[in-house]
Formats: C-alpha cells, structure tokens, sequence
C-alpha cells in the first residue's frame, strides 16, 4: 500500500489540487485517513478545517473508514422507475447491513448515489466505481459472490 | 424527417477516441488548422454566426461567450465542463467514448479564440475509467503535435451535482467546496483563478470542429434556427430503445420517442415525458409535437437541458417520482443560501407526507410558495431550477397530488 | 464615474461599482441582512436582502448585485416582502425558538426581522436539527440549533484573526459550522478571540462568561479602553446594577479606530476579576511585615520619599524603570518623562521590549 505522503507528494504540484489528493488517497485506502487529511491540508495550503470542508462536501469522499468494496446503488429517478428500491433491498438484506454501513468483515460498503450517467441499462449499481446494468433483486447474491 | 443526423458521432465504434491519428484520418484536425489561420476576432465571429448554442443547458451563444473575455490578461483558461449530472443524462459521455479528440480539438479552438493555452476538463467523479481514456486521448493528441501548444489537464469532480454549475466547477477545480459563486462578474471575467474563463459543455466544444471544417453557415443551416446544429439525446424511462440519439435539433418530441425510441414500452400510454434531466419540467402527452430545440421547449414551459428524455407511462405515480426528486436535490443542495438549502429540504419533506398520504391541500400551497421563492431568490440555478419539476406537474398532474392527499 | 438609479422612487447617484445594498441605504430604503458584514467578503447567500429591478425575471441579492445605470428598484415590493418572509420561516423552521432565555435577546436580526415581517410561526416546520455542540472550552458556546448559516464566523475567523480554525462541513441542508473532524476548539487553532460571537447576527454564538448575567442588549454601555495592553482596544464595558457583566465589541471605526470591535481572549473574557473579592481595592503598606491599607496620598508619598532617599544617597542612576505593556502608550509616556525629567535617569526600559 502506498504510504499518504507519496500519494499527496505526487498531487501536490497540481494547483489546488486537493481533491485530487483525496481520490487518489481513497484508491489505496478507501477513505480519507485523519493523518493524510491533515497532511494534505498542508501541502495544499488549507487549514484543516477548510480541507475537512472539502472532504465531506463531496458524497464519493469519505472520511469514515469504508470497506474494500463500495457498492453504490443509484436512485436517481430513472433507476428509480426501473426498480432501484428493490435492488436496495435485496443489497441490504445479502449483506446484513443498512445503507451507509460496512459488512463487519469490512469488504463491503452500501452507499446510495445519484445518477451515475449508465441510464441506458437502470438500474445501475457500481461496485468501486464499476457498473453492473439492469440489476435485479434476484441477481444481487450471484455479482456480490464475484467480490473476494 | 425521422432518422437520425449523425454529425458529433458519425465515425461512432469506427474509431479509436483514443487516438488523434484515426481522427485525422477521417477528417479530424482540420477544423483547428483552420482556426489558427484566422485572426482570434474573426473566428469568434465565426463561432457566433454559426449560432452554436451552449449545449449544458443555459444555451447561450458560444461565440457570444467567447466575446466576453477580456484582451489584456495573460493568463486565461478554456475549461470544459464534463459534470454532466443530471440524471438520465449520458450523452457527454458518449460523446467522450465516441469521438474524444473533437473535444480536444473544439477547446483548442476556443483557446486560439480567446488567447489561452490553458484547458482544463471538469470530469465527473462517477467515470474515472473516461478520465483515464481522456487522458490517453490528450497524451496521444499531445504527441502527435495536432493541439500544438494547447494543454489540456483533466480534474475530476467527486460526486457533486452543483459542480456542473459553471462557477461551482471552477471552485472545484480549484480545491474548494463546490460552492456556486455571485455573479457577476462572471467567468468569461473572473473564473479560475480570478483570470478570465470560458466553461463550455462537452458537447459544445465537440461541434467547434464541424463548424470550422464545414463553415457556419453549414452548422446554422441544420435544425431549428434559433438553435442550429445536432443534439445527442438519452432516453430513459419506459421506452423500448434505452439508447443514444443524435438529431436535428428541429426533431420532434413524438418522434424521438415513438420513431427513434420505439415507443413507450410494453406498447403502453404515455404519461408524461421529462425533458432535460431531473430540473426538467414534466411535460405531457398533448405536448409532444413540440421540436426539441432550447426556444420550442421553453414556448411549452419545459427546457432542453442536458437532452435527458425520461419517459413515463400510464401506470406511472407522478407524486412519487416527484418525491424521489425531491429527494435528488435535497442531497445535491449546496447548502449555502438560505431558500435552496432549507427548500429542498422542506419540499422533500411535504412530498414524503403527500406521497405516503398524509399530505393537505395546505402542503400544495405551502408547496408553491416555496417553489415561487426558491426560483425567485435562489444563488444559483440549482436552487432555481430545483421545483420546476414539482410546478409542471402541479401544473398538468395536479389531480395525482390531489388523490392522494388525506 | 457616477451612475443614476431609481430606488423606491427616488432617483440617487452613487460611483460606479456600488453595490445595490449600498445605493439602498443611501436612499434610506432599510434593507435586511444575514450574511452581510462590511469588515469581510461577500457571501450573497442568505438571501434576505434582495430587492427587486424592474423587469428582471428573478429577485437580486442587493448586497452582491452592482447597481447599474438606469436601474429602477423596490426593495418592498410584494415579491420581495414574500421573499424576505419565506426566509424567515425557513430559518425558523429550524431554530430552536428559546428567545425568553436567549443572549441575544433583544439584538437578534432573526428576532427583529421577524418582527418586521410579522412573522410570528413557520409554515415549513418540520424536523429540526440537534446540532448543539457541547464544547467544554470556558469562553465560547457554540448552539448551532440557532444558526442561521450566514458563514460570518467562518469568515471573521479567517479573515480577522487569521485562525481558520471552524468552516462549514457537509453540505445541503445538513450543513453547518464544524472544526476539523467536528471535534471541540480546544482542539482546533481557535485562539477564543470571539471574532465570531461579534459578527454572529442571532443567539448561536454567545460568551459563556457572562451567560446569565444580563442580556447585552439591556445592560448599560461603557465604553473603555481595555488594559490589557498598549495596543488600546475599545470595547464596551457591559454594567448592571454598577458590576460589570460582560464586554462587548463596538465595531465603529470612529469610536473604535484601533480594533474596529475586534478583541483577544483576554479583552473579550478577561473580565470577570474586577468583581472578585480578593481584588485589591487600597494601596498597602507593609508594617512589621504585615500589610496595611493606606490612603493612595499616603501610598504615594511614601513611595516618592523613599525613591527621593535612594536617588540622594546613590544618585539618579541608582534607579531604573521598568513599565508594563499594560498601561497606554500616553501613560509609558509619562513613565519615561517621571524617569527623565524628575529623577533624572534614562534607566528605562519596558516589558513589551523583551
């Protein structure tokens, strides 16, 4: 795993390029660490009350610890119509947890998200960025086995 | 007149977006060779007789943009806004993965234009694998010396729909909150970094190299006057073909979705059409025989936006799609002014009590009130836009509130 | 270059690049505000001050709208009175309603603007924050149930005192003003100058020191130079019943051209001494070891006897000064003149040097 401080190191000729920094923290980590946050506040210049501003302004950072994968199930009115509540609740009950949390062994994440531009197969579900189209409810157990 | 008109995606999977030498081979380039043999003046009054459009939504005439910017400064930038948010929307997208160095070539027209060798796109955070094909496609340009001294950086957005408004973007761009700035003074004035700054929509920049190849007089003569050239519609919803479509932009409504589209699916009635993505207004069936150009959508109280078509049918509950976009802009509000932070909230919060049936015709009025307010005194457009949805269908689905109400 | 406009009326001129905000007050139109605050940058995002120019589709936020040439404006007008409610119902959809015990009580912009309107309940109620911060720290209270998120203390705090240390975290309607990690400002860079309880326009931030004590805006006002040090703040003593309840900050630059309101720890909550009964209230003389009170006469002439039997037994430059950053710059005057002139030594020296 590469350490915060290459990874802010490397972004840091970028101007303001912060949120860059915190993608690509997030690529390794997943979140956004307090101690790479703090560092990255620095590089960029910004009091770390400004760079948490920006880390928690934007819904695909966090700053709470996340799992290896985060699954992200659309809602946007679109997915919505195709059945997006169902797919939800079949997520939610595969896995044992509720929007927002982490499976205890840590490997998934259910987040909800806005419109993530696939509506041309809704609806749409991500898995670390990934999308899988036309989800149904009865598919969830077989593309979350692929996850290891 | 009910078949496509292919002119931003006519070499569509036939080319690799990736490379600036299967570009150049069908044609791509040229449009910036030309460009450059013009005086900067003159190419923006080229750009504005072609009366090229913004394509994000405002549509605002490019040229005119362009003609904004000041002379003097060094430093100015070209900045391509690749936020697309709204949902339903994927054309720029499409675009990108289709035909990426029209992009590449349409921004360094616009930066020979206006004086900048700087570009910046603005990418959304839901397509990291198109920043990383954009960034194959600027190296590759880069390398084939077709941009010249033209540079081009992409950023990347992080999940925020406010960003596609163009000062937010910029203040992203820049590391901040993606918080809309007051205007003015606008970009083309003081955008980023306080210098000088054209944002215009992929789509848009895309067009820049048809117009420079084939003149404006061509690109104004294709659709509707007052909007020419092409527009890449998305058809979502319940539509037999869930697909992408470039038209005229005199095309109409009803053919976008019962020629292009196939017709609503299952062969059902349809309910209403939303145009533009989610800040659309919901537009219903005797309104079809409209072209879909920015003015003919207005005349009906709708807009073109993003050429989202998001369609409903019969069996469809209007309320509790209203609801869920309620919902949609309570979580996209910035939260910086006072009618769009709480607004949104409070309409989500009477949509839920409508659509769970505890709602009162006193939830209606408070509805429009607060629809009034948020499009009068919102910051930004996000805050203004956000009830549209609501007022159109108040407008022609009132009966559905009123049904279920306590 | 000036310019003409029309405001409810009355035709004035005002230079180019004014702001509407302005050009309205000029006129004596009383436009109400949030999030505007002449010592920092414009935010424009309350919404609260917005007029209307004729034949312009939407309401402009007149602090951040330049006046133009020609422009005809109401800033009463019924759109504009709707709005300005609809605001506030939306602000109170969301404040805790406890005026009757509140600090700001009678100073409020929400109170007095509520007033105004009539606005007595909000038709947008619904669910409420539970944003209090329970912070331990002994100056600031910080009760964002009272909120109204016009960011002036995110900007006081960077811009006046350069601490950076609170900004606004999340966003939409769950936004609200947060340290790093939301965690206390002991925590965080605060320095407790208070910037922020000044610029607040509602009863979120208040001074813990003298909560209780007297609602400010019904305590007499004193205004002081603060002793802490040379620098020379102004603020206003705030005084009931003859004892001194609080300080607050007076940010007219003519009454108080040093700090233009703003204050340090020390100024703002430093205060709360001059009651304490182990304060000295005579001069003492020490007698057989033990102290007595004396008469400041007494006190003094004592002082200058023994200062005048030293200065003849071992001459002038026997004695040496010493004075403190804490009196004013005319008082350290006068310290080096006694020096000089009377005693007759340049032995002067002063804390502030060290």
């Amino acid at each position: 795993m590469a350490n915060y401080m290459d990874i802010i190191a490397g972004c840091k000729d970028k101007t303001g390029g912060i949120i860059e920094a915190y993608h690509a923290i997030q690529k390794e980590y997943n979140y956004i660490p307090e101690e790479a946050l703090k560092e990255a506040a620095k590089a960029f210049k910004l009091s770390e009350a400004q760079a948490f501003g920006v880390a928690t302004f934007y819904s695909y950072l966090s700053v709470k610890k996340r799992g290896k994968y985060i699954i992200r199930m659309c809602e946007s009115a679109p997915c919505h119509v195709a059945g997006a509540d169902e797919v939800l609740k079949a997520m939610e009950a595969y896995l044992g947890i509720k929007v927002g949390e982490t499976t205890p062994d840590n490997k998934f994440t259910l987040e909800l998200t806005e419109c993530v531009g696939q509506c041309q197969a809704t609806p749409v579900v991500t898995i670390n960025s990934e999308p899988v189209f036309n989800v149904k409810p009865e598919m969830v157990p077989g593309i979350l086995a692929g996850y290891k | 007149m009910t078949q496509e008109y292919r002119v931003l995606l006519e070499h569509a999977d036939k080319i690799n977006p990736e490379s600036a030498a299967d570009y150049i081979q069908v044609g791509g380039y040229k449009g910036l060779e030309k460009a450059r043999s013009m005086n900067p003046k003159d190419l923006t009054e080229e750009v504005k007789k072609s009366g090229l459009r913004g394509r994000g939504g405002a549509g605002f005439n490019a040229g005119m943009k362009w003609s904004f910017v000041p002379q003097y400064p060094e430093t100015k930038y070209v900045v391509c806004n690749f936020d697309e948010g709204e949902p339903g929307t994927y054309k720029d997208r499409i675009i990108c993965q289709k035909n990426a160095q029209a992009l590449l070539e349409g921004m360094a027209i616009c930066g020979h234009a206006i004086g900048s060798n700087n570009g910046y796109i603005y990418c959304r955070g839901e397509y990291p694998f198109v920043v990383e094909m954009l960034k194959k496609a600027i190296g590759n340009a880069k390398e084939s010396g077709a941009l010249g001294e033209f540079n081009i950086e992409v950023r990347m957005g992080a999940g925020a729909y406010v960003c596609g408004e163009e000062t937010a973007l910029i203040e992203s761009i820049e590391g901040h909150r993606g918080e809309p700035r007051f205007k003015p003074p606008f970009p083309g004035v003081e955008g980023l970094w306080r210098m000088p700054t054209v944002v215009n929509n992929v789509e848009t920049f895309a067009c820049l190299p048809y117009i420079m190849t084939n003149g404006a007089d061509w690109f104004a003569g294709i659709g509707a006057k007052s909007y020419p050239g092409t527009k890449v519609l998305t058809l979502t919803g319940d539509i037999e073909n869930p697909t992408y479509f470039e038209v005229p932009t005199d095309y109409l409504l009803r053919d976008v979705i019962y020629e292009l589209g196939g017709g609503v699916k299952g062969g059902k009635k349809l309910k209403a059409v939303q145009v533009g993505g989610t800040s659309g207004a919901f537009i219903p069936s005797q309104n079809l025989d409209t072209p879909i150009d920015f003015d003919s959508m207005g005349a009906i109280g709708a807009a073109l936006g993003s050429g989202a078509v998001f369609v409903m049918d019969e069996s469809r509950d209007i309320v509790d799609i209203i609801n869920r976009i309620a919902k949609f802009f309570e979580h996209e509000s910035c939260g910086q002014c006072t009618p769009c932070r709480e607004g949104t909230f409070r309409c989500k919060e009477i949509m839920e009590r409508i659509n769970t049936g505890r709602g009162s015709l006193k939830d209606i009025e408070n509805l429009k009130v607060l629809a009034r307010i948020m499009q009068k005194a919102s910051l930004c457009g996000l805050g203004q836009a956000a009830p549209i949805p609501i007022t159109s269908t108040l407008e022609h689905f009132e009966y559905e509130y009123l049904r279920k109400l306590v | 270059m000036d310019i003409k406009l029309t405001i409810d009326g009355k035709e004035i001129e005002v230079p180019q690049g004014t702001m509407l905000l302005e050009a309205c007050r000029k006129a004596g139109a009383d436009i109400p505000t949030f999030c505007y605050d002449p010592d920092l940058k414009l935010a424009g995002s309350c919404r609260m001050c917005v007029v209307q120019p004729k034949g312009w589709r939407n309401l402009v936020a007149s602090c951040v709208t330049p006046a133009q040439n020609g422009m005809v404006i109401e800033t009463e007008s019924s759109d504009v009175v709707e709005a300005r409610k609809v605001v506030l119902e939306l602000m109170l959809a969301r404040h805790k309603l406890t005026c009757h015990t509140c600090e700001k009580d009678g100073e409020c912009n929400l109170q007095d603007y509520c007033y105004r309107y009539g606005v007595t309940e909000s038709r947008f109620a619904g669910k409420v924050h539970n944003l209090f911060k329970d912070d331990s720290n002994p100056f600031i209270e910080r009760d964002y149930d009272k909120c109204v998120m016009c960011t002036r203390c995110v900007r006081a705090c960077e811009e006046i005192t350069g601490a950076r240390a609170i900004n606004v975290m999340d966003r939409g309607h769950h936004a609200h003003i947060a340290t790093a990690y939301d965690g206390s400002l002991e925590d965080s860079p605060c320095v407790f100058c208070g910037q922020c309880i000044m610029v607040c326009p509602v009863g979120a931030l208040s001074s813990k020191i003298a909560a209780g004590q007297g609602k400010p805006a019904q305590n007499d006002k004193v205004m002081t130079t603060c002793t802490y040090c040379g620098t020379g703040c102004t603020f206003e003593l705030n005084v009931k019943n003859d004892k001194i309840v609080g300080v607050t900050s007076n940010r007219d630059a003519e009454w108080s051209p040093v700090n233009k309101g703003a204050l340090c720890v020390k100024g703002r909550f430093g205060w709360d001494f001059v009651n304490s009964p182990e304060r000295l209230t005579t001069p003492l003389i020490k007698e057989n070891g033990e102290f007595r009170p004396a008469s400041w006469d007494e006190a003094l002439d004592l002082a200058a006897d023994k200062i005048k039997a030293v200065k003849e037994q071992y001459g002038p430059d026997s004695i040496s000064m010493f004075s403190s950053a804490r009196i004013t710059n005319e008082e350290n005057y006068l310290a080096q003149k006694l020096m000089r002139a009377a005693i007759g030594s340049n032995n002067v020296d002063h804390c502030a040097r060290l």
